[in-house]
């Protein structure tokens, strides 16, 4: 919220640099985002007035010789129409900064520093300005918006600074309001704040006001929508002269960025901004029916807007009616067919309280906001609803464009607007903040901030303001009381009273991290990605339109179609990171993630759906292949304690003979496989990947599993090598396990070598394994090792007729 | 002797025989043991590798066939009287060649040691042979930093799930419907009843009703905000801490607050506190601490304020401790939130979040803490 010093000083005496008060506004919650002055981008520009001044032939320049003060004279070339001798004109110096501007000589293009010149043969010490040069507008200052020099008052001094004449030596504070403070959506509502933690007066506003006994006979307010509209108050002005503002509210709205449009319509955003309540004026010749009605919009009911935008409406907006029809879109803008006009000579202020989640929702849903949406969502309070009221009627007496009637109408549901008295404990707030606030300062700090204290012991009575809806109970009161207090009295401590905890990672914590380490430590790059992916994505990996992946959680709001489902797969995400690693330049790594996917039982959610914790390994490169991948499932496997068997599968997204399920405890429980090559035909890419992904929330049911310690064999063990030929589609795995079966001692088996070609029959391959047997009773001799071979070469030949290689 | 004291055993040469005939003829002992020692000393030069020692030592002292040697077995062909002189002769000498050729080896060794050295020389500035380490990713880094420091103060790490309904979310965190704190964190829902959670806190609720003081919680994860832009991202990673116990104040918050900041940071930082708003804090405070790059003097990282926005915290709201059935009149406690993503952007001066999230390995492999 942007609030200048020079209206705060309206309210509260303020001695120190704007600097200082920063700091103070900052110490007690009120964040300073910008602070800037008016005339940030001005200097070295001085009153100078002109003594003579002849044109210079055949140009439209004028020659000038200026009284410059203490700057001495000056001999100035001036292009503008408006300059003679005698006149009182910005002179901004050699050196001065100033605004550029274009051919237009109206917009800003820039800061720039003046130099001596030379225009047509005559030198120049300067330049005479116009408003626009100085970032003044004909709302800041009466004259400025001439398209010329900027005149200055004739009392002014040659050689004075015009910063201050021209109001350039404000400041504007840009504060941020935490979301508990709407009461400080206001001029007023910071002077509060300002003159408690400056610990001087505010000078309230004049709020009086004179009604004539003129009344609009037979004139009602009805308000329907009570819940929505808690207080609403109309006030009729008759004999209202439209007409320019003054310049002190002109330029004050122009300090907090509102252009001047009337004096009526002026005096509602004056009040908007000065006391935080939105008002509306109506034009009263355009209300039919005598009569203000408060309600729910019928469904397809239509509103044109002041800036002659149509809505269509529905029942969840609320409507401003006359007798007969809509006359304003409720805390959001006013109605064309009623708004102020030149010819306006009876107006209907209108000032009310709506519920801020409505105006909201009225906001959002028709895509209309304007400033009183903007603060009817921080929240009004009806305190504010009625003291703005009075403010308006006193400005419209003030300002002479109105006559103040006797007729106001106020409906409203009870809410009280005195004070509301609160109890506490002076050892509760201590106990929040753990020190302890002398009670003088506590009064003091309560005082300040018009809560009326008194102490009795160890109860402290608040009188707290309407306002101030946010003070509940003692901890706010101790917030209250430390932000003034100051937080820097507050004494660390580390929490003497409490119990010893134990604290750590639990099972499953530990085992994920252990997990990542060992995957780092084979060369992968553990990467994050949003837990949302696009639905383009499940048709890039040609999942079938019943696969589970299909059944993703949508989000209702998405930035984008791109973002709008909850992962299903990890895999998208994974060889997108990839692709874009390859095409910028990076190719081969390994990269992993572990993230959830959301598996819903049903959609739209009815209950917590599954969050599934994956885990996703992408590898590409030249020094990659299936291998390289299935050895990283195996590190897996190992660093969870577990075994892993690997079976030929299809995905759909993975090549068809480079694809194996992974079962843990005959559970499947992932994949792995290198990706399609029309899938990274499609993305452009060049170079392979290979996919894994692993269900580790299916793994953690075995994580408990107890690591325990087998002693060392205490005979010798033995290895045998077997060549052993086969047809060509026996797969190794199923080799192993007949090798396994057959023998209870085997305790390895490596494959170490696969031979296809002459030495062997054509439909015939050769794999050569080591198998280690491992005694366990006794030692073996040459014949029980000899006896094992033969039945497993025995069981071989007989399940899958595999013999000896000769 | 002369020409034909080869040692090399293929001249068809005798020695033992040789010698006792020489000893026998001249009966001078001690003459021939010194031709024999003379012989090994002129050999001496040709022995340039250990298979020429080997050889030329074996010719003497091999018990067979060495001169030596046969010298020891022609003994018995010795009359009586004089095998005692001529024993001790022969051992002396054969003791003599043993230290003779063992002093050689030693010398031949060590030579061969060096040109076997020589012959292995390198360029040491060659390419070095790696192999490649991954790295985690620098929010896990940053996050596994923090739960090293907390799980050392006795908390425990409770993670909550990413999909939550809006009691957790908002309403038992004193966020209403009509709440305007609603305002601050555009949220994306997934029905009207479940959300992508906007904040780690609602973890804490799950937590209080589960488990009755002392509590000392933290709880990382994933947050999300309808928000993407240069400095936002739709998704970031969020650390929420409570602890609840009796009498735990403001106090204890900064106080553990400042260990927090040094651990992380270094010893010399600080924090300050200041005033700010949070539905489910009351007290609520915006935490800074002292600027770690420049100490607090004011820099280009801390815009010349020596303070670094880091967190926000309070105390525990007590309508929140009541929404959770725990005592308000008894325990206490605070809550601090620590964006996890920002704090490691600072720390290794990461200026777009975005890259955080893109898993291009020309970033992921720099940040290795």
């Amino acid at each position: 919220m942007l609030v200048p010093l020079s209206w705060l000083k309206e309210y509260v005496d303020i001695e120190i640099t704007p600097e200082e008060l920063q700091e103070k506004l900052f110490s007690c919650g009120f964040e300073v985002e910008e602070l800037y002055e008016v005339g940030k981008d001005i200097s070295k520009v001085v009153v100078g007035l002109v003594k003579e001044c002849e044109g210079i032939p055949d140009t439209h320049l004028s020659l000038c010789k200026v009284d410059a003060g203490e700057h001495g004279e000056l001999q100035i070339c001036c292009g503008a129409d408006n300059v003679k001798a005698g006149g009182k004109y910005p002179l901004a110096l050699v050196g001065a900064t100033v605004y550029a501007t274009a051919k237009d000589h109206k917009t800003v293009e820039g800061v720039m520093t003046i130099k001596k010149g030379k225009l047509r043969g005559y030198e120049s010490f300067g330049m005479l300005c116009s408003g626009v040069e100085l970032g003044v507008s004909e709302n800041m200052f009466k004259g400025a918006g001439y398209n010329g020099l900027l005149v200055l008052p004739e009392d002014s001094q040659a050689g004075a600074d015009v910063k201050p004449i021209l109001g350039l030596d404000d400041w504007i504070f840009d504060i941020a309001i935490t979301a508990n403070r709407p009461d400080c959506q206001s001029i007023l509502g910071i002077a509060r704040e300002v003159a408690a933690v400056l610990q001087k007066e505010l000078k309230m506003p004049s709020l009086d006001y004179t009604e004539t006994g003129v009344k609009k006979d037979g004139f009602t307010v009805n308000v329907d929508a009570g819940d929505l509209c808690p207080r609403y108050i109309a006030h009729y002005v008759y004999d209202v002269k439209i007409a320019e503002s003054p310049q002190w509210m002109k330029r004050r709205l122009a300090l907090v960025g509102m252009d001047s449009i009337s004096n009526v319509v002026d005096i509602t955003n004056y009040v908007l901004k000065e006391i935080g309540q939105p008002m509306h004026a109506f034009d009263c010749n355009y209300l039919e029916g005598n009569a203000i009605r408060v309600r729910r919009a019928e469904e397809g009911e239509k509103i044109v807007t002041l800036d002659e935008q149509e809505y269509t409406l529905n029942a969840n907006n609320l409507v401003i009616c006359d007798g007969v029809k809509p006359v304003a879109l409720a805390g959001v803008m006013g109605g064309l067919n009623s708004e102020i006009r030149d010819t306006t000579d009876a107006v209907m202020f209108e000032s009310a309280k709506f519920a801020r989640d409505n105006i909201r929702k009225t906001a959002r849903a028709l895509g209309k906001r304007s400033d009183a949406s903007a603060r009817y969502e921080k929240g009004v309070d009806e305190y504010s609803t009625v003291m703005a009221m009075k403010r308006a009627l006193h400005l419209m007496e003030e300002l002479g464009c109105g006559k103040v009637s006797s007729t106001h109408v106020e409906v409203n549901t009870g809410n009280s607007l005195e004070p509301k008295e609160m109890k506490v404990s002076i050892k509760k707030v201590n106990g929040v903040l753990g020190i302890t606030v002398p009670d003088d300062e506590i009064l003091r700090i309560m005082k300040s901030l018009d809560f009326a204290p008194s102490i009795s012991g160890d109860e402290l009575t608040l009188q707290i303001p309407a306002y101030r809806e946010d003070m509940e109970s003692y901890p706010d009161v101790a917030e209250e009381v430390i932000r003034m207090y100051g937080y820097d009295k507050v004494v660390p401590t580390f929490m003497p009273s409490a119990k010893v905890t134990m604290g750590g990672l639990n099972l499953r914590q530990k085992k994920e991290l252990k997990l990542k380490k060992a995957l780092c430590a084979i060369g992968a790059y553990e990467c994050i990605h949003y837990s949302f992916f696009s639905p383009s994505d499940l048709d890039m990996l040609k999942y079938p339109e019943d696969a589970k992946e299909r059944q993703a959680i949508r989000i209702m709001n998405p930035i984008n179609e791109e973002l709008s489902l909850m992962r299903t797969t990890l895999s998208a995400s994974m060889v997108n990171a990839i692709a874009r690693n390859m095409k910028r330049g990076n190719h081969e790594g390994r990269l992993f993630e572990v993230g959830n996917v959301f598996v819903a039982d049903e959609l739209p959610l009815k209950e917590y759906p599954d969050e599934r914790e994956t885990l996703c390994v992408g590898v590409f490169g030249e020094n990659e292949d299936f291998f390289t991948l299935k050895g990283i499932a195996e590190t897996v496997a190992e660093t969870l304690c577990l075994t892993f068997e690997y079976e030929k599968a299809e995905k759909s997204f993975l090549h068809p003979y480079q694809t194996a399920a992974i079962k843990c405890e005959n559970v499947e429980v992932g994949y792995l496989g290198k990706l399609a090559y029309d899938i990274q035909n499609s993305l452009g890419i060049r170079a392979s990947m290979y996919i894994m992904e692993i269900d580790l929330k299916a793994l953690s049911q075995w994580y408990d599993r107890k690591t325990m310690f087998t002693p060392l064999p205490k005979y010798p063990e033995e290895k045998r090598d077997l060549a052993l030929v086969m047809d060509k589609n026996v797969t190794c795995g199923q080799v192993e396990e007949c090798i396994n079966k057959a023998c209870k001692y085997v305790n390895s088996i490596k494959l170490f070598d696969i031979y296809e070609g002459e030495q062997i029959p054509e439909d015939k391959k050769s794999m050569a394994f080591t198998i280690e047997f491992t005694p366990k009773e006794e030692a073996f001799n040459a014949e029980s090792v000899d006896g094992f071979v033969n039945k497993i070469l025995k069981n071989l030949k007989k399940q899958m007729d595999i013999d000896l290689r000769s | 002797m002369g020409g034909t004291a080869e040692y090399s055993s293929q001249s068809g040469f005798n020695p033992g025989r040789d010698f006792f005939y020489e000893f026998k003829e001249d009966n001078l002992m001690n003459e021939a043991l010194e031709k024999i020692k003379q012989k090994i000393l002129d050999g001496e030069a040709q022995l340039t590798n250990s298979k020429a020692v080997y050889e030329f030592k074996k010719s003497f002292l091999d018990s067979k066939t060495g001169k030596i040697g046969q010298l020891m077995k022609e003994m018995r062909n010795i009359p009586p009287e004089e095998r005692a002189g001529y024993g001790k002769g022969v051992n002396e000498l054969k003791e003599w060649a043993n230290q003779f050729f063992s002093d050689i080896e030693e010398k031949i060794k060590e030579k061969e040691l060096q040109l076997k050295y020589e012959s292995e020389k390198i360029d040491v500035t060659m390419p070095a042979k790696t192999v490649e380490t991954g790295n985690l990713h620098p929010i896990t880094q940053m996050r596994n930093q923090l739960i090293d420091v907390f799980t050392g103060m006795g908390f425990e790490v409770y993670e909550g799930t990413e999909i939550e309904n809006d009691y957790y979310n908002f309403t038992a965190l004193n966020t209403p419907k009509d709440h305007p704190a609603r305002d601050m964190q555009d949220t994306f829902y997934l029905s009207p009843e479940f959300l992508l959670r906007t904040q780690t806190s609602s973890g804490q609720i799950h937590v209080m009703e589960s488990k009755k003081p002392p509590i000392k919680i933290i709880s990382p994860g994933k947050v999300f905000r309808s928000d993407d832009d240069a400095t936002h991202s739709p998704m970031f990673t969020q650390m929420e801490g409570l602890v609840v116990d009796e009498n735990i104040t403001l106090c204890d918050l900064q106080g553990m607050l400042d260990m927090f900041v040094k651990k992380i940071y270094g010893d010399g930082t600080k924090t300050r506190l200041r005033p700010s708003y949070f539905p489910f804090t009351e007290p609520s405070v915006e935490v800074d601490c002292s600027c770690f790059e420049c100490g607090g003097k004011g820099c280009k990282l801390c815009k010349g304020t020596g303070w670094i926005e880091i967190l926000g915290a309070g105390m525990v709201n007590k309508k929140v401790l009541e929404n959770c059935g725990i005592d308000s009149e008894k325990y206490s406690g605070f809550a601090f939130g620590i964006g996890i993503e920002r704090t490691a952007m600072l720390k290794y001066g990461i200026n777009n979040i975005k890259l955080l999230f893109e898993s291009d390995l020309r970033v992921l492999k720099q940040l290795d803490d």
